[in-house]
This record gives structure tokens, sequence and C-alpha cells, in this order.
């Protein structure tokens, strides 16, 4: 049953991230919750990975860790744009919908 | 094959189809070319023409040695099948072979070749040659006709702005004439009819410009098509009632003209169809040949060149019913009962046409118009003569007429053109010119007593002859009409002669220049009456004369060679003119003695050439056929049949036919001769002495006699209108008829046709109207309207969902990916 255990863990992270992501007003605070849920995903594969015996999951993992990165770096930049032009982070403040 | 035709026939028979393609080639050759040759496309005119007249003569040449060996008996002896063969290779020879006949003059075969134009139905046209003696004779008549016409026109119309159209038009017409002349069956001569009907209406309004003009082409077009009604008419009448027969005996078709004339005097043929189908081909012959009452078309027909009315409107176009009645002789023949005598339509409208028109010679002041009542006179006499039986002296005066009248046109053509200023005014231009134009002046008098029918002229044989063979079949009383005739025309030649060419000059003969119209307008003459405010001219009457002068005016072409000519006043004319005109006169001394009957039978030529021999041809004996087919030939070997009664007057015994009936000829009487000599001469001297007092010394009994004696003023009006003839035609006919006709085609174009346009306008309107309100505004529109209202309330209903708020965006997407979740697992399970 360790894969069980696994698969538990990362349900909750994804379940923190998914919370942080809805809840959140921050925008730094939400792609941090992104990257908990890219980490609960992360850690599904890496858990089947050992059992399965095989490499495959954990490659897919530094992969992912990359492409994570690269987005943490991205959505940070947006977020300091959004910074430097509205001197808030806050995002229900950043619609200019009408409805 | 088989020795049938002994006959020989030789090039020029056998391919006399060359005669009129020649010219026919050579008007696409103009039209074409015509105007980039240095002659301007007369060359080739004149050229196709002098082909055309030696490949005739050479017909001619071939025909008489043909008639000569059937004469002499070599004729069944066998021969030169070779070249008859070479030329069935590609035509059909569909007749009986020469036979002796038993009245000693042996059938002799014309020359048939047909190849097929089109079939349509089972009905196969041809279009092929019919050579006999008949087709030889007007062959090298009108080629040689033509040609000296187109020489004489190189001068005449120099400078003219349509010359090369002038000469096409020529040229084609000589080919349509010559179509027609050999043609091998109906639909052949249709052709050749309407295409001298083109042209005539081409060359009558050669000179458009002005009105008259173009009215006269239109007059003489639309008159002459009444004619050709009957022409269509006849030909379907006479094809239905032969068309059986002929594929029974003949093997051949209703069409054939060989067919017909076998037909006719077959004795199987019904009397109704052979007496409406004879009515209604010589009603085409009355619109074509001048007959009354149709004839009035050609004096208007004047307003053309004088070439033209030379060629086309004397000796040959207008000869075409002439032709046809001829080529047709059994269908009349046996259509009008020729054979038993009594009077018939075609002697009774030529007598009555050869009266009527020589009256109204006398009232003509237009030179050219007096020759075209001549010429219509003269068709009227050869009618006269066909119509009582008189085959021969009717085609021997076509013959005789062609060179005395052509050579009077070309005469009037040289006088106004070198004497009288292009007018053809006698009483206002001429006179005296006999000094200046002494060659003119005398082919003028030569071919005048040949028409006259002076010894030993022309017209005196030929006239002559009709009158003997008139009064000898039994017509006493046309035979008088023909002496007044005779009388009539005399005088009326002797006036135009004194006119034109003695007393005093008058106008541009005397050198004078009128460059006005209005010296040639109608002005009242001395004899015509000033007070009678006549409509002398109310229908808008052509006068050449007028025609002439406007066209000048307008610096029209024919006057292109300027006034430098006329500078000297009269003078004779040049020599491509006058040799033409020589030429001619010549012929109308000389032609006369080819069927000089008084002078035995070595001179009776065209009796013994021309005429075809009543024979009867056996079929049935000795009928030879090859399978037919295209390229193969079908020959009958046809001995005679044993004696019967003359063709014509009985029929033919069974299995055998006849081509031609056996026609009466009188033997010449000197007692006849003399009377008509003695009547012509009283005509001329009577016509002189009056000329003399009347014009000359302008003798105060005569003088204004019109406006002092109210019948002589009657009977001048009379004339003078032309028996009301126009009158009738159009103020009663066209106006009785036609403007009704209009009225009421208008009454219903306004009232039935316009009507139904605006109902079917208006319906289609409130159809219209309907869609819009209903199908356009409401379920068309509806539709759009309801698809639009839809997709903005759907936007509405969904508007919230796009909050532009990122943490709502996670939660759709999450909660969405939890609800696939969710149902991916309950499908699994």
């Amino acid at each position: 049953m360790l894969a069980a255990n696994f698969l538990l863990l990362s349900a909750v992270i994804f379940c923190i991230g998914v919370f942080g992501v809805i809840a959140r007003r921050n925008a730094v605070l939400v792609l941090m919750s992104i990257e908990l849920i890219l980490a609960a995903v992360m850690l599904n594969l890496v858990a089947f990975s050992a059992v399965l015996g095989t490499i495959d999951g954990q490659v897919f993992t530094l992969f992912v860790i990359g492409v994570a990165a690269a987005e943490v770096g991205v959505g940070l930049a947006m977020v300091l744009m959004v910074y430097r032009n509205r001197r808030s982070i806050a995002l229900d403040e950043l619609s200019e919908m009408k409805g | 094959m088989i020795a049938a035709d002994a006959l020989p026939t030789g090039f020029f028979l056998d391919y006399a189809w060359l005669i009129p393609l020649v010219p026919a080639i050579g008007f696409a050759l103009i039209i074409g070319f015509g105007k980039k040759l240095p002659y301007r496309g007369s060359e080739i005119g004149i050229a196709s023409m002098a082909i055309s007249t030696v490949l005739a003569v050479g017909a001619v040449v071939q025909w008489m040695q043909r008639v000569n060996t059937a004469d002499s008996g070599s004729g069944s002896a066998g021969g030169d099948g070779g070249a008859l063969e070479s030329v069935n290779g590609f035509a059909r020879s569909v007749f009986p072979s020469a036979t002796a006949g038993e009245n000693g003059e042996p059938y002799v075969e014309p020359v048939i070749r047909t190849w097929t134009w089109w079939q349509n139905g089972g009905l196969e046209f041809g279009l092929g040659q019919h050579i006999d003696g008949l087709a030889v004779l007007m062959l090298s008549l009108v080629a040689f006709i033509s040609l000296l016409v187109q020489i004489f026109s190189l001068d005449y119309v120099r400078g003219d702005r349509r010359y090369t159209h002038f000469f096409a038009a020529l040229t084609l017409f000589s080919a349509g004439m010559l179509v027609m002349v050999l043609a091998e069956n109906m639909v052949q001569i249709i052709l050749g009819w309407e295409i001298m009907g083109l042209c005539s209406f081409m060359l009558i309004g050669h000179w458009w410009e002005d009105t008259a003009n173009s009215k006269a082409a239109l007059k003489a077009f639309f008159t002459v098509r009444v004619g050709d009604i009957g022409l269509l008419v006849g030909t379907a009448i006479i094809f239905f009632g032969a068309n059986q027969w002929a594929i029974d005996n003949l093997d051949s078709h209703g069409f054939s003209v060989q067919a017909i004339s076998a037909w006719a005097l077959s004795g199987d043929a019904g009397t109704q169809v052979l007496l409406w189908g004879s009515v209604a081909l010589f009603i085409a012959c009355i619109g074509k040949s001048g007959q009354f009452p149709l004839h009035t078309w050609l004096p208007d027909a004047m307003a053309g060149p004088t070439p033209v009315s030379s060629l086309l409107h004397s000796s040959t176009m207008v000869v075409a019913g002439v032709f046809l009645v001829a080529r047709l002789y059994p269908v009349f023949w046996e259509g009008l009962a020729f054979g038993p005598g009594g009077l018939n339509l075609i002697a009774i409208i030529g007598a009555i046409t050869l009266v009527i028109a020589a009256l109204l010679a006398f009232v003509q002041d237009d030179i050219k118009k007096v020759l075209a009542y001549s010429t219509v006179s003269q068709l009227g006499m050869m009618m006269l003569a066909l119509g009582t039986g008189a085959w021969l002296p009717a085609v021997f005066h076509v013959f005789t007429h062609a060179f005395f009248k052509c050579c009077l046109f070309l005469c009037a053509g040289s006088v106004s053109h070198s004497g009288s200023h292009h007018s053809f005014d006698m009483k206002k231009d001429m006179g005296g010119l006999v000094k200046k134009m002494p060659w003119t002046a005398g082919a003028w008098i030569v071919a005048t007593l040949a028409l006259t029918g002076v010894f030993p002229f022309a017209g005196f044989f030929s006239k002559d002859e009709i009158i003997v063979n008139v009064g000898e079949n039994g017509y006493t009383t046309l035979m008088w009409i023909a002496y007044l005739g005779a009388f009539l025309t005399a005088a009326y030649m002797t006036r135009a002669t004194y006119l034109t060419f003695f007393g005093e000059p008058r106008g541009a003969a005397a050198g004078e220049h009128h460059d006005d119209v209005d010296a040639h307008t109608e002005e009242p003459h001395d004899e015509a009456l000033v007070a009678a405010g006549h409509h002398l001219d109310a229908q808008g009457e052509p006068e050449p004369g007028v025609g002439h002068v406007a066209a000048a005016r307008a610096d029209d072409g024919h006057d292109g060679h300027g006034h430098d000519d006329h500078a000297h006043g009269p003078h004779e004319s040049g020599k491509l003119i006058l040799v033409p005109v020589v030429i001619l006169a010549f012929l109308a001394t000389v032609s006369g003695f080819t069927n000089a009957v008084p002078f035995g039978e070595d001179f009776e030529i065209l009796k013994r050439y021309v005429e075809p021999r009543a024979a009867v041809v056996d079929l049935e004996d000795a009928r030879l056929a090859i399978a037919g087919g295209p390229g193969e030939a079908l020959q009958l070997i046809a001995p005679s049949a044993a004696a019967v009664d003359a063709c014509g007057f009985a029929a033919p015994p069974d299995g055998a036919v006849c081509f031609f009936p056996a026609v009466n000829h009188a033997p010449f009487k000197w007692s006849k001769g003399f009377l008509a000599l003695g009547i012509v001469g009283a005509g001329l001297l009577s016509a002189w002495l009056f000329c003399v007092a009347f014009y000359g010394r302008r003798d105060r009994r005569l003088v204004g006699l019109t406006d002092r004696f109210a019948p002589a003023r009657w009977g001048y009006l009379f004339l003078w209108n032309k028996y009301y003839l126009d009158h009738l035609y159009e103020r009663v006919i066209v106006r009785g008829v036609a403007y009704p006709i209009a009225n009421a085609a208008y009454w219903v174009n306004q009232h039935v046709i316009d009507r139904m346009v605006d109902d079917s306008g208006r319906g289609t309107r409130q159809v219209g109207e309907f869609m819009y309100r209903n199908i356009d505004q409401r379920v068309v529109d509806g539709a759009v309207n309801a698809s639009g209202t839809v997709a903005s309330e759907t936007g509405h209903v969904l508007q919230p969902v796009q909050s532009g708020k990122v943490n709502q965006y996670g939660a759709l997407l999450f909660g969405a990916a939890a609800v696939a979740g969710i149902v991916l697992v309950l499908i699994n399970v």
C-alpha cells in the first residue's frame, strides 16, 4: 500500500493547491498554489515510477520541474509588470470587464 | 457500260454548268478583292463574262453537232460512250436517249446532269443542267449581252462611288440568270429567279442616296415578290401532282423539268392540278416579266443606272417569265388548254399588256421610260405568242428583242452620258443630236427599225412570225391586236427618235447648263393640262433625271469625272461606249436571219436546233437500268413508239412519253408580210408627220388640243396617270387593305397585348407586395431577428461566466475537471 500513501499525500497537496488558486487574491500566492498542484502531479509521477519500476515517470518529473520553473519565471514577470502599472497585485482588481 | 447515249456530247455540253459557275466565282472575287485591283474589280467581271460567253458559244456549236448527228440517223450506232462514262462518274443522266421519231424528226435528248444539293425528308433537291436548244440559245444570249453591257459600263459608271459593287452585282445577276436558264429542276429555277430579284433590287437602288431611287427599288422588289408567291405555290402544286408519276415512270422526281413536261403531256395529270399549277406559275411570270397588271414596277426600275436598265430590265431578266413559260411549255399547254385553241389567260394578259404599255409610251418624256414601256409591250407580245401556241416565234422574239432593246438602252445611255448632261428628259434636254452624235444616232435608228419591224431588220422576222402564227392558230382578234401593237410601236418609237435626235436642240443638248434641280422638276408641259391641278407625280414617282442631278450635286461618284467633259456641250461618246452599241446594232440587223421563214427551210435555224422535237419516246421496251446510287448512271434506250396522234393533242400510249407538244408552224405569207410592213410604215409616217407638225412647227391645230378638247384631255390624263394603276395599288389596295390591317393590329396591340402586359405587371406587383409583407417581412426577417435575439439572450445568460476574475476561472476549471473525473469514475465503475 505504499503507492496509496503517496497518492493520498499527492491528493492532499493538490487540493491545497486548488484551494489556493481559487481562494487567494494575491497573484504571487496563486502562482505558489499552482506550484503546489504541479508538485502533487510530480509526486504522482514519481510514485508510479517507483511502483512500476520504470524510470519514465522520473524523467517526466525532471521535465515538469524545468517547465514549472520557466512558468513561474514568466508568471512572476507578469506579476511584476502588473504591480508596476497598478501598484497592486490583487487578482480581483485586475478585471476590467463590466459583467 | 452500254452504248445508250450515242449522240455526241462533248466538253462544252457536259460542262455547261461552268457557264454560271464562272460569273458566280467572279462575283465572290470582286466582292473579296475587287477594290484592291487596278481596275477596281471590273476586269474580273468582264473576264468572267467573256469566259462564260466562250463556253456558251462552244455549247451552241456542240449542241448543233448533236442535233445534226441525230438528224443524220447515225444516232443509234453506238460510239463515244467513253466520254460519257467519265462524266457519268459523278453525274447522272436519267432521261431517254436519242430515238428516231415516226414523223421523221428524231428526239434529241437534252444533256441532263444532276448533283444532289441537299436532302430533306426523303426529298432530294438537285442542282444540275438541262441543256437543250432553248438553254444554249439563252445561255449564249445572256452571257454575250452581259459582256457587252459590262464593257459599256466601264466608261458609263466610271468614277462611281460604288463602282466595284456595281460590277459585282452585274456579275452576280448574270450568274443568277444563267443558273436559271440551265436549270434542271424547279428548285434551281427558283434559286436563279430569286438571285435575279435580289440583284435587280440592288442595282435599281444603286444610287440609293436619292430617296426616289430606293423607293423605286423597293417598289420593284415588292411588286415582283407578289408574283414570286405564285412561283412557290405553282412549284408546290406541280410537285405534288407530278412526283409519284415521275418516280413510277421516269425514276425521277416532281421537281425535274423534264419529268414535269412528260407528266403534263402524259394524260395522267389531273386537270385541276395542271390548271392551278400553271395559273400560279404564270402569276410569277406576270410579276417578273412586267405583264399587266403588275407591270408598274418596270418603268420605275429605270431609276437604276442605264446599263442596268439595258441588261436587266429590257433584254434578259424580264424575259425570265417568258423563259419560264417556254421552259415548262407542256404544263401551260395542258393546264391552259392551248392545244384545242380558244382564249386563255396567257394570251389575254399578253394582248392587254401589248396594247396598254404601247399607249403609255406616248406620254413619257423620259427616254428610258419610253423604252421601258416598249419593253413591257414587247414582253406582252411574247406572252401573246406563247399563249396562242406560237412557241418558236416567241423564243425567236426573245432572241432578237434582246439585241435591239439592249442597243436602244445603251444608245439612251450614250445620249445621256455625252449629249444631254445626264438628263433623260427628251423634251427638255435633247433634240437635234443626230449631228453631234452620228454613231449613236445611227445605231439608235437601226435598232428602232428592228424594233418596229421594218424589213430586213431582225424585228420584222420575229414579230411577223408571231403575228402570222397567232392568226394561223385561229386567234383572229388577237392577231389584229398584235397589228395594232406593231402600229403603236412604230409611232411611239418615231416620236422618241424625233424628240431625241431631230428638231431643234433644247436644254443640255443645246449646250446649256442647268446646275440646279429646278430644271428637272416637273413643270406643266404644253400638251399637259395646266389647270388640271394634277397630281402628275403625286406618288413621288422616281424621276431618273432628278436623281441624276441630285446625285451629281451631292458629289456622288457617278459624276465624279467632273463637268469638264460637258463644257463643250453635246459630243459623241467614247469608244468603250460606242463599240458595244455598234455590235448590238449590227446584230439587231442580222439576227433576224437566224429564223427567216420567208427564205425557206435553210434559214430556219432556230426551228431546227432550238425547238424541242415533239416525238413520242418509248420507255418500257428497252429500258435498261443500272442500280442507282451516287455516281451510278441510269440510262434508257428509247426507240420510238408506234405512230400515235401528235404530242399535246392526245395522250401517248402506255410506256411512252412526250416531252414537248407538237406546236403548229404557220407558213409565211407575203400578203401578211406586206400588210405588216404597210401598217408599220403607216405608223412611222403618221407619227413622223405628227411630230414634225407638233414639236417642229408647233402647229396651232395640234398644240393645246388637250386644253380645248375634253375627251383628249381625259385620255391624256388617263394615260399620264398610267391608268391610275399606281393609285389603285397605293390608295386602294395599300390603304384599303393594309391600313385597316395596320389599324386592327394597332388596336390589338393597344387593347389586347398591352393589356395583357399591363395586367401581368399589375399581378406581379400584387404578388410582390404580398410576398414583401408576409414572406419577406415575417418569415425571413423573423427568422433572422429571432436568431439574433436568441444569440443576444444567450450572451446575456452566459455573461457572468466571463467575469475576468482568475480565481473564478480556476474554480470553473477545476470544478469542470472534478465533474469530468467523477463522470469518468462513474462510467468505469
